[in-house]
C-alpha cells in the first residue's frame, strides 16, 4: 500500500479543471432558486440518488463523478444516504408505476427548500419506455422538476456542467 | 398421462425422435405433451440438466433447457390457460413461473409459492401481455413470509437504497445481528418491455434490449441481434463478429473493475476504490474514443454494427489496455497482502456448490462456486473459437472466491482484447437483414453470466421476444447465502453477487 501511496503522491493528480456551467441549465434554473435558498445554501449542495426506473446507465454516470477524474466533492457537492439529508434529488428512469409511490415519498422526506434534477432522456419523458402499460413516464409527472439533464445516460461531464449550473444558481 | 419415455441419452436425442419446430434456430424448440413436460421437470429436478429460461408466450410457455451439448427449447401448449408447474419440482424456476402467471394470466397447476411477483398492483392493467384486462390500481399488500421465534425482529431495506443503486426491496429477519431471512421483493423497475418489443421492427427491438440492464448494454445488445440474425438465417460479416466482441470484452473490463472497487470500498478499504475507478474510466473513455459512446450503447446491431473503429479509436483502446496491463497487478497485490480486507471478504457470504449447480449460477457466481459454466465456451460464437481465453473456476463460494474471479477475468479480458485488436479482420460491418419470419435464441456471456434472448419474427415484426438475465438465477441464491451471516455484511455480499435489478424486472 506504501508503494501505491508513494506513486500517487509523486504523479501530478488526474482530477480535471470543471466544465463551464451549462447555458441551458442556468436559464432553466433561473426561475427555480429562490433568494431564501441562496442564503441558507451557500456553496454546498447535498444530493440524494432516486433510481425511479432507470436501466441502471445513469447510475453508472453518476458514480463516475465521485472518481478521481472527476472528483464531485471538491465543490461541495455530495451524495447522501437519506432524502432527510438532501438539498437536491437527483431523479433517473421513466418513473415506473411501481417506483412512483417510492419517489413521492422520498421527496416528501426531503426538507424545504429542495431542488429535484431530472437526469436522462427517461427522466426528461418516459425516453424509450414512454408509452408502456408499467410507466407513469417523466419525472415532472409526479414531482416538480427544476432541472433536466439530457442524455441517455448523459456523460459525466454533461452532468457535472448540469450541477455546476445548480449550484451558481443557488449560490447567487 | 402416464406415458413412459425412453431414457434419452442426450436432449438432442429426445428433440431427433420428439420431432423439432421448423424454422427455430440454432438450436432446436420440440412442443411437448404434459407426460413429456413433466418428464422433463424431473430430469431438471434429479440435476441431470440445466434449467437457462422459463417464459410465456400467446397460449404456451416455453423453457429452455440445457445438457452439456447444447440447448432446447421445449414449448406446452396451455390452450385452457393452465400448465403443470415447473417450479413445483424445479424450485429455480418459480420466479420465472409466478412472472408468467403476472404478465399472462396462465394458472400454474401447484405453483408451491402464488403471491405475484412483477406485479405490484399498481399496473392498472391485469395481465398485460395476456388478455390486459383494465382494473383498478390499489397497490395490495404483499404478505412476506413469516419467520418465527423468540427474539426475532424484522428490518425492512428499499426500495430506495443509501447508495446510488437500483431499486429493491430486501426484508430482513435477524437475531441480534445474524441474518436468519431474507426475503427479496422486485418488481419496481418494471418497464413491460416484453409489451413494447411485441409488434415493433428489429431497430427498435434493439434499441429496447439495449436499455434492458445499462451496464449490460452490449451484451444485451449482441444477444439479441443473434437472436434476430438466427431466426432470420442471416451471419453478420467476420469484422463485426470481431467487433462485437471487442465491445463485449471493454464491457466486461469496466465492469469488473469498477466492481471489485466497490467490493473493497464496502469493507471499508477506499484505496482499491479510488484506484480501480481510474481504471475504470480508462477505459470507459477510450470506449468514447473509439465507438462514441461511454457506455457503447447502440453499437450493436441486428446484422452487424453501427460503426467501424478507426485508427484513433484503436490508438485509444490499445493505450488503455496497456495503461491497465501495468496497474491492475499492483492493485491484485494489495489485496492480497492486505489482511484486514481479506478478513471481511473471507468467509462471507459463501454460496454452496450445489446450489449454484441447481439454479445453473451463471457469470462470476457460479464459478466461484464450482460451476465452469461460461457461455463463450459452452455456445461458442464467433469470433470465441478463434480466440485463447481461460474460464477461471473457484469453489470457496465466498465473497472473496467473486473477487478473485473478477481479478482473473480481467487479466483475460485483458488478452482478449489484445489478441481481437491484432488479429481483426478487414471488411463490411453489416449485411442488410430481409424482413423475414422464424424463430431465433442465443445465449451471450455478459460479465454477469449468460444472457439469453428468444424472440419469433413474423414479416420482420417481433411477435414476442423474451430476454433472460442471469439475474433470475443468482438472486434466489443471495437469499440463501446470506443466512447466518451478520446485516451488517449484507452490503459487502449483495455487491459481491452484483444482481441486477432492471435486467430482472424487466
Amino acid at each position: 500500500m506504501r508503494k501505491l501511496l508513494f506513486d500517487s503522491l509523486l504523479k501530478g493528480p488526474l482530477t480535471e479543471p470543471p466544465p463551464a456551467p451549462d447555458e441551458d441549465a442556468l436559464a432553466e434554473l433561473a426561475a427555480a432558486v429562490k433568494r431564501k435558498a441562496r442564503r441558507r445554501l451557500g456553496r454546498s449542495l447535498a444530493i440524494r440518488a432516486v433510481d425511479a426506473g432507470s436501466c441502471n446507465g445513469c447510475e453508472l454516470e453518476l458514480h463516475a463523478l465521485n472518481n478521481a477524474f472527476y472528483d464531485l466533492e471538491r465543490y461541495g457537492l455530495r451524495f447522501v444516504a437519506s432524502p432527510r439529508h438532501a438539498d437536491v434529488l437527483v431523479v433517473t428512469g421513466p418513473v415506473t408505476k411501481n417506483m412512483r409511490e417510492a419517489l413521492e415519498r422520498t421527496y416528501a422526506a426531503t426538507p424545504d427548500p429542495k431542488w429535484v434534477v431530472a437526469v436522462g432522456n427517461c427522466a426528461a419523458n418516459g425516453g424509450a419506455f414512454a408509452g408502456s402499460y408499467a410507466v407513469v413516464g417523466g419525472v415532472s409527472k409526479v414531482v416538480p422538476v427544476d432541472l433536466h439533464i439530457p442524455g441517455c445516460p448523459p456523460s459525466p461531464r454533461q452532468l457535472l456542467a448540469g450541477l455546476l449550473a445548480l449550484l451558481e444558481t443557488s449560490a447567487g | 398421462m402416464t406415458r413412459t419415455l425412453p431414457a434419452y441419452e442426450s436432449l438432442a436425442d429426445f428433440a431427433a425422435d420428439a420431432g423439432s419446430v421448423a424454422g427455430h434456430r440454432p438450436w432446436p424448440r420440440v412442443v411437448v405433451d404434459t407426460a413429456a413436460w413433466r418428464w422433463l421437470g424431473r430430469e431438471l429436478a434429479a440435476g441431470r440438466w440445466s434449467l437457462l429460461g422459463f417464459w410465456g408466450d400467446t397460449g404456451q410457455v416455453h423453457a429452455a433447457i440445457a445438457d452439456d451439448e447444447g440447448l432446447l427449447v421445449a414449448t406446452l401448449a396451455c390452450p385452457d390457460g393452465r400448465f403443470d408447474s415447473l417450479a413445483a419440482v424445479h424450485p429455480p424456476a418459480l420466479r420465472l413461473e409466478r412472472t408468467i402467471c403476472d404478465l399472462f394470466g396462465f394458472e400454474s397447476a401447484g405453483l408451491p409459492d402464488p403471491r405475484p411477483w412483477l406485479d405490484h398492483d399498481r399496473w392498472g392493467v391485469l395481465h398485460p401481455l395476456g388478455a390486459a384486462t383494465e382494473v383498478p390500481a390499489t397497490g395490495a399488500d404483499y404478505p412476506f413470509l413469516p419467520a418465527e421465534g423468540e427474539s426475532l425482529h424484522q428490518v425492512p431495506v428499499g426500495p430506495v437504497h443509501a447508495g446510488i443503486i437500483e431499486p429493491g426491496h430486501f426484508r430482513f429477519t435477524v437475531n441480534g445481528e445474524t441474518v436468519v431471512r431474507l426475503e427479496q421483493r422486485f418488481g419496481y423497475v418494471h418497464k413491460g418491455i416484453g409489451k413494447l418489443m411485441a409488434g415493433v421492427d428489429l431497430m427498435r427491438g434493439a434499441e429496447l434490449a439495449g436499455r434492458t440492464s445499462g451496464d449490460s448494454t452490449v451484451t444485451y445488445a449482441l444477444a439479441f441481434a443473434r437472436a434476430a440474425e438466427a431466426a432470420l438465417g442471416v451471419e453478420a460479416p467476420p469484422r463485426a463478429h470481431w467487433l462485437r466482441a471487442l465491445m463485449a470484452e471493454l464491457e466486461r473490463l469496466a465492469n469488473h473493475l469498477g466492481d471489485i472497487g466497490a467490493v473493497c470500498n464496502d469493507a471499508s478499504f477506499a484505496i482499491l476504490h479510488a484506484h480501480c475507478g481510474v481504471l475504470r474510466e480508462r477505459v470507459l473513455r477510450a470506449c468514447d474514443a473509439a465507438f462514441g459512446h461511454r457506455l457503447m450503447r447502440d453499437r450493436v446491431l441486428p446484422g452487424g454494427v453501427a460503426g467501424d473503429l478507426e485508427t484513433h479509436g484503436y490508438a485509444a483502446i490499445a493505450a488503455a489496455i496497456e495503461e491497465i496491463g501495468k496497474r491492475f497487478p499492483a492493485l491484485c497485490e494489495l489485496y492480497e497482502n492486505t489482511a484486514s480486507l481479506q478478513d471481511r471478504t473471507g468467509g462471507a457470504g459463501v454460496l454452496r456448490a450445489e446450489l449454484a449447480r441447481q439454479y445453473a449460477a451463471g457469470g462470476f457466481v457460479g464459478r466461484a462456486s464450482g460451476r465452469a459454466f461460461d457461455a463463450r465456451r459452452f455456445a461458442p460464437y464467433p469470433p470465441y473459437p478463434r480466440l485463447a481465453f481461460p474460464v477461471p473456476v473457484l469453489a470457496a463460494g465466498d465473497v472473496d472466491a467473486r473477487v478473485r474471479i473478477r481479478m482473473l477475468e480481467v487479466d483475460a479480458s485483458l488478452s482478449l482484447v489484445s489478441q481481437i485488436l491484432e488479429r481483426l479482420p478487414a471488411g463490411d460491418l453489416w449485411v442488410t437483414l430481409p424482413a423475414g419470419t422464424g424463430e431465433g435464441v442465443a445465449l451471450v456471456e455478459g460479465f454477469r453470466g449468460d444472457v439469453l434472448a428468444w424472440l419469433r419474427l413474423a414479416h420482420g415484426r417481433i411477435e414476442r421476444c423474451h430476454l433472460r438475465d442471469p439475474s433470475w438465477f443468482q438472486w434466489p441464491l443471495l437469499e440463501a447465502a446470506i443466512e447466518g451471516n451478520i446485516i451488517a455484511d449484507f452490503p459487502l455480499c449483495n455487491k459481491s453477487f452484483n444482481c441486477s435489478y432492471s435486467g430482472h424486472d424487466l
